[in-house]
């Protein structure tokens, strides 16, 4: 298996240590990593599933507005950062592992290498409160 | 440290106090050199000022180094090889010199065929893998593969260096402390002699030669903290603490030979100036 940059692997162990969900994407959107805080949001458990791709992601959370409408991927943080390469903050309502929905915010932000590197992205959830 | 191809091609690792010897040494034909540089702490770059192809007119050197993310390898460089630090300008050496950004990919000097890849150390660091005729050598000399790893050594994938050294016929690590030291200098960017000797095992390298010894290690410590390595691990390759003058032949394939000073003969030359 091919060694990940230095960058993403140094990312991994801040986030490890870090009390905030964090959550660590490649270019391509695919989750590589997300700490023990995310795991209790996810409520999976990262040593169990490993890298999971975009699709199966956002079919976990299941992101909606307000009103329940899908939320646009456009309008999401972490495509906005994949796609755009600039940070991105929303909140928006995600389906929780009990079944129930629940407010979140998010940031997420593009990671650059050395060399200019695209290497993914991060995304924080923050402010996760009962809907 | 020193390399050479079979082609004669020269490579110097790293420009720490060794280097002034080894410039001394060769001749007014040794051709181009090249001087790949791991990062720019003082240890690794100190003897620049003092390799006298850099200060013989016509003579081709090429330095390779990493850039930060805002300046390139020549104004890093430069910080160092300009007054007061230095008498001399970068600009003023009499060689004909190039300096280069080293690539974070494959590229090639002479036949050998070089890696470069960035590696955990405080600052932009990269280590080197060497390959020609199917032999490797990875160069990790200030290495902390095990920072902030919940266990170590961690899924090949999210080891710093893993791909440098995987099955490498002789890796050079850094092995700077003991692991008490280690836990009381987390964050500095080098590796206990247990971390060495896990990397090596979990790349399934060959030999291990173990590098960058801490200044404040004589011969008598490190012996133990060796001896200690060896009784507690069931090493699957060859291990080998580096020593002053040790030479390694690498080639062809299956026919490599060691050739490491005797103790005594490492005691007298001192572990301390390999760096």
């Amino acid at each position: 298996m091919t060694q990940r940059a230095i960058e993403i692997i140094l990312m991994r162990q801040l986030a490890s240590y870090l009390a905030m969900p964090i959550m660590l994407f490649d270019p391509e959107g695919n989750l590589l990593f997300y700490n023990e805080p995310a795991e209790t949001i996810l409520g999976r458990r990262f040593d169990e599933t490993g890298e999971i791709p975009l699709s199966e992601w956002y079919a976990m959370i299941d992101p909606t507005a307000e009103d329940g409408s899908p939320l646009p991927l456009e309008t999401r943080p972490l495509v906005i950062a994949l796609q755009t390469r600039q940070a991105a903050h929303r909140a928006f309502w995600m389906r929780m592992p009990d079944g129930s929905r629940r407010k979140v915010e998010s940031t997420a932000f593009p990671l650059e290498g050395q060399g200019g590197r695209n290497l993914g992205a991060v995304a924080i959830l923050m402010g996760v409160r009962s809907g | 440290m020193e390399v050479r191809g079979s082609d004669g091609t020269l490579l110097v690792l790293d420009a720490g106090t060794g280097i002034r010897r080894l410039g001394a040494n060769l001749g007014p034909d040794a051709g181009r050199v090249d001087v790949l540089l791991t990062h720019l702490h003082m240890d690794h770059i100190q003897g620049l000022g003092f390799f006298r192809p850099l200060d013989q007119p016509g003579q081709e050197v090429h330095i390779w180094g990493p850039p930060s993310t805002t300046l390139d390898l020549q104004a890093r460089l430069s910080r160092y090889l300009s007054p007061p630090l230095f008498p001399v300008r970068l600009r003023e050496l009499l060689c004909r010199l190039t300096l280069h950004d080293v690539p974070l990919q494959g590229f090639e000097i002479g036949e050998l065929k070089i890696v470069a890849a960035l590696v955990c150390h405080p600052g932009p660091t990269v280590g080197y893998r060497i390959t020609e005729g199917g032999v490797s050598i990875a160069y990790i000399p200030d290495h902390e593969p095990a920072l902030g790893a919940r266990r170590f050594p961690e899924q090949s994938d999210w080891t710093s260096g893993f791909d440098l050294a995987a099955g490498a016929d002789l890796l050079i690590h850094d092995a700077q402390y003991s692991a008490a030291e280690y836990s009381q200098r987390v964050g500095w960017g080098h590796s206990a002699l247990l971390h060495a000797v896990g990397f090596a095992a979990a790349a399934e390298v060959k030999r291990l030669v173990t590098f960058h010894h801490d200044p404040g290690h004589d011969d008598a410590a490190l012996d133990r903290l060796i001896d200690e390595a060896r009784s507690s691990v069931e090493a699957s390759f060859e291990f080998i603490p580096g020593t002053e003058g040790a030479r390694f032949d690498l080639g062809p394939r299956n026919h490599p030979s060691v050739d490491v000073p005797a103790a005594s003969a490492a005691r007298n030359h001192g572990r301390r100036g390999i760096m």
